[in-house]
């Protein structure tokens, strides 16, 4: 008895000591971009963790003038703005369609567009597809390519919800007169409001973070978001950590802010996601 | 009630367009460029049957190892994040102090940009002024210091240990939901047998894993093998590709113009992508009933 009481004290330690080292080795580089945003050119050169001997808030005056974050953080806002919006719209309404008609061709579709989740992009062909559509280097561009990156798990998520939407108000409602639209925007989607908030947080967050489509389909600085921006300020700044850091900290500020607020929806959705309820 | 009036079909069209022109049919059409001898420097396009796919399976160029190490990456870090993420998982859904802060911060990683991830971290492991080696040395490990992302020979695997350390946390979430979601009385069922905590784990909590396992092993898989934002970040496929995967091959190749050679490598990951995509789908949709 003795033994199995010591023996569940030293688990419960270890425990504890497993769960410190891990977040500490997740902390340590976050702290790290914290205390150096703040320190001077010199200063940060080494990336210690040393506090900063004067914290210097104008680095990030600095940067955001330098590397003209204000634009570049507007640019991001839009874009990933408007595709959420757009996306989760469209996705709902699809989503919607494919649960309530369970007939063999929209099985079909529905599998089709989830499929989606799976297959990579041609960047090679996509950028003739780009140019045929004249959306090469414009903002609707990025925005609908943003869409069409996000419809499918959009689409997948709230189709599991829709199904919990009971049918016999559809039904009461069509009885009364109403149209397709307004039973959809009116009734059904105000009850889909938990999966739609999930599904747009992922879909900013996704977007805010993504990389690659205007690293080939955004050639003028001035359309450029917030990473393709870090990203060339890294390059041209390389040794003034100082100033990358508070970059970094102004770059992921807004991803941060919606991970604490929304925690809830963003796990919860990604839950939803991989096991079905 | 007749649903094709009630549910019209053009609600659907909008998702369905955007996703078929942006994802589908580049898709598709890369195939069928990938018989051809499309570059920037020709105007005309000739058909060159097998010729790009012979030059990537059995060509004298790097093709091969830029696959190969797609797939290595893949394997690695899938195995990785799903052991550690279950070791956490497992550790850290009971009986923890400062439980939700714990997890609010293991979590963190997988909602940063991946690129400002990989950014961060070429500062961590520069070889002179970087913290990772600067730590080492205070601690008197000086000799483990390594030139982490320029050395060929460890540079691949300190760029799988970064994706591993943003990766896991997210794992680790998953899990966790799923393990607090077991009843607990099948635990004590098995408590009243005298079962131990390698058992209780083995028979019971792992069997009611295997669905959330199976879609995040996919989902791991799958962002292996497109994966490009933390690699270009960290090492853009150096030193001498040693750390080149598909991706970031396909950026160099567009670059170059080798329209071909980029659509021939990208057609096939779509092609292996659609068989994953099969067994995805099945595993997401297994309790769904089509009329």
């Amino acid at each position: 008895m003795v033994s199995t009481k010591k023996n569940k004290t030293l688990q419960i330690i270890l425990k504890n000591l497993l769960a410190w080292c891990a977040s500490l080795m997740v902390i340590v580089p976050l702290v790290l971009i914290v205390l150096n945003a703040f320190k001077s050119d010199g200063e940060a050169l080494t990336m210690t963790m040393a506090l900063p001997k004067t914290w210097n808030f104008s680095n990030f005056q600095t940067v955001i003038e330098k590397g003209k974050l204000l634009r570049s953080f507007l640019n991001s806002l839009l874009y990933a703005g408007v595709a959420t919006v757009v996306t989760v719209t469209l996705g709902s309404m699809a989503a919607y369609v494919f649960s309530r008609r369970r007939t063999r061709k929209f099985g079909a579709l529905y599998m089709y567009v989830v499929l989606g989740m799976v297959i990579p992009v041609n960047y090679v062909t996509l950028t003739k597809v780009m140019q045929l559509t004249h959306l090469n280097n414009s903002a609707l561009g990025i925005i609908l390519l943003y869409t069409a990156l996000q419809t499918p798990f959009t689409v997948f998520l709230i189709y599991g919800f829709v199904s919990k939407v009971p049918v016999d108000l559809d039904e009461a409602a069509y009885l009364d007169g109403c149209t397709p639209g307004k039973l959809y925007f009116r009734i059904v989607f105000p009850m889909l409001k938990p999966a739609v908030i999930t599904a747009g947080v992922l879909c900013f967050l996704n977007t805010w973070n993504e990389f690659i489509m205007p690293l080939y389909f955004l050639n003028s600085s001035e359309k450029w978001p917030m990473t393709l921006a870090i990203y060339n300020f890294f390059g041209q700044y390389e040794m003034s950590w100082n100033l990358i850091c508070a970059d970094v900290i102004l770059t992921c500020l807004p991803v941060i802010i919606l991970y604490v607020t929304c925690q809830r929806y963003i796990i919860g959705g990604q839950v939803e996601g991989a096991v079905k309820g | 009630m007749n649903k094709a009036k009630v549910y019209p079909w053009y609600f659907a069209i909008g998702a369905v367009i955007f996703y078929t022109v942006f994802s589908v049919i580049p898709g598709l059409v890369g195939i069928g460029y990938s018989f051809t001898d499309w570059s920037a420097y020709s105007k005309e396009l000739h058909f060159v049957g097998l010729a790009n796919f012979k030059e990537v399976f059995m060509g004298k160029g790097d093709y091969l190892r830029y696959i190969t190490n797609t797939l290595l990456f893949t394997f690695v870090t899938t195995v990785m994040k799903t052991g550690l993420g279950l070791l956490f998982a497992v550790a850290l859904s009971r009986g923890i102090k400062f439980m939700n802060f714990h997890r609010g911060i293991l979590y963190m990683p997988s909602v940063l940009p991946i690129l400002v991830t990989g950014l961060t971290f070429t500062s961590i492991l520069n070889p002179k002024l970087g913290f990772l080696n600067s730590f080492l040395r205070s601690i008197g490990l000086g000799g483990l210091a390594q030139k982490w992302l320029v050395d060929p020979k460890i540079a691949f695997g300190s760029v799988m240990a970064v994706d591993i350390w943003r990766g896991t946390g997210y794992i680790m979430t998953m899990l966790i939901v799923g393990i607090l979601a077991i009843p607990r009385d099948y635990y004590e069922a098995v408590a009243v047998d005298g079962a131990n905590g390698w058992q209780r784990f083995w028979y019971i909590t792992l069997p009611m894993l295997r669905q959330t396992l199976a879609v995040t092993i996919v989902l791991n898989v799958i962002y292996g093998l497109k994966v490009f934002d933390i690699i270009y970040a960290l090492t853009n496929g150096g030193p001498g590709h040693r750390t080149e995967v598909l991706y970031t091959a396909v950026f160099k190749m567009m670059s170059k113009g080798l329209y071909a050679a980029g659509t021939t490598i990208s057609s096939v990951l779509f092609i292996f992508m659609l068989i994953i995509g099969y067994f995805l789908v099945k595993i997401l949709t297994k309790d769904e009933v089509v009329e």
